[in-house]
């Protein structure tokens, strides 16, 4: 059984407690007037932002727009930004609240929060406990597999997907991501153990082993096909 | 240790390495095949995750929306 860290392979990278982090010299840079500064901070977290935009609104349209307000919403208010946080965790809480917003819009003025669905206990147990065929993935052409997971992770609600893709796709901390989702810690931890539950069972429809008797029979009919 | 403990620990069990090697959830594991194909699937579940990365930018999208940022930034927003 592989017990490697799954942490290793994040996105952004940690920075140790005691070193400067790259984004506060281009903070600095842009607050002394130099645009070009923050034109690299833009191409740093772009995709990110755009991702994050997409996982709660669901929407092209709305991530698009959120990922521009995001950044000029940030560009402007780059004054009230504190040392203490992270600017890409700062940017998230923007990136976040814009979203938030968009989604509002949509359904017609209706109250949405980062906090909402999580009463749901589906998926918090396992029901699925049949085994995935060894490299599940490669049963699948690239488009199906990116409709599936799409589909898949549509399924969540918008809290815990945002949870999702800062812990286990962009890499950020459970501190960092309680910071920028303004969440505390167990509830991050709380979201992400449903997430990656309910993720994972509803994966198991098209990944899990196929049982000898069905492989038999797929064999046979494809045997009578050729 | 029951399937419930150790389920309530499958986060860290994922995220610390350390964790992972404890010997009382290493005997779980040997004798639960349940929590072994659990732990496996999750595991496998945030690999695929991140190695298909949803909702990628086409260059073209991201160049326009970069252009956009960078003039209404240089007027001062």
């Amino acid at each position: 059984m592989e017990f490697r860290n799954l942490r290793d392979m994040a996105t952004i990278q940690p920075i140790a407690e005691n070193e400067q982090h790259p984004d506060v010299a281009l903070v600095e840079r842009v607050r002394a007037g130099d645009v070009s500064a923050y034109d690299e901070l833009v191409r740093k977290y772009d995709r990110q932002v755009f991702r994050i935009a997409q996982h709660i609104t669901q929407n092209r349209e709305d991530a698009e727009d959120v990922m521009q307000d995001a950044f000029l919403k940030a560009y402007e208010k780059l004054d009230q930004f504190q040392g203490n946080s992270k600017f890409y965790t700062w940017l998230v809480r923007i990136a976040v609240n814009e979203s938030l917003m968009r989604l509002r819009k949509r359904r017609t003025g209706k109250m949405v929060s980062i906090d909402e669905d999580v009463a749901t206990d589906d998926g918090s147990v396992p029901r699925d406990l049949a085994d995935w065929a060894p490299d599940p993935e490669q049963n699948y052409t690239q488009s199906e597999l990116q409709k599936i997971l799409e589909k898949t992770i549509k399924g969540l609600p918008p809290g815990f997907r945002v949870v999702f893709e800062l812990r286990d796709v962009q890499g950020l901390s459970t501190e960092d991501t309680a910071d920028a989702l303004n969440l505390s810690v167990p509830a991050v931890k709380s979201r992400l153990l449903r997430a990656r539950l309910q993720l994972r069972e509803r994966l198991s429809r098209y990944f899990k082993r196929k049982s000898t008797r069905s492989a038999a029979k797929s064999t046979a009919s494809d045997g009578r096909k050729g | 240790m029951t399937c419930t403990e150790f389920l309530a620990l499958l986060d860290d069990v994922i995220d610390d390495s350390a964790m992972a090697m404890r010997a009382d959830l290493q005997e779980h594991l040997s004798t639960c095949e349940h929590c072994e194909v659990t732990l496996s699937t999750t595991r496998k579940t945030i690999q695929i995750y991140r190695s298909h990365q949803l909702y990628e930018m086409p260059s073209s999208l991201r160049e326009r929306l970069h252009a956009a940022i960078m003039a209404r930034c240089k007027k001062g927003c």
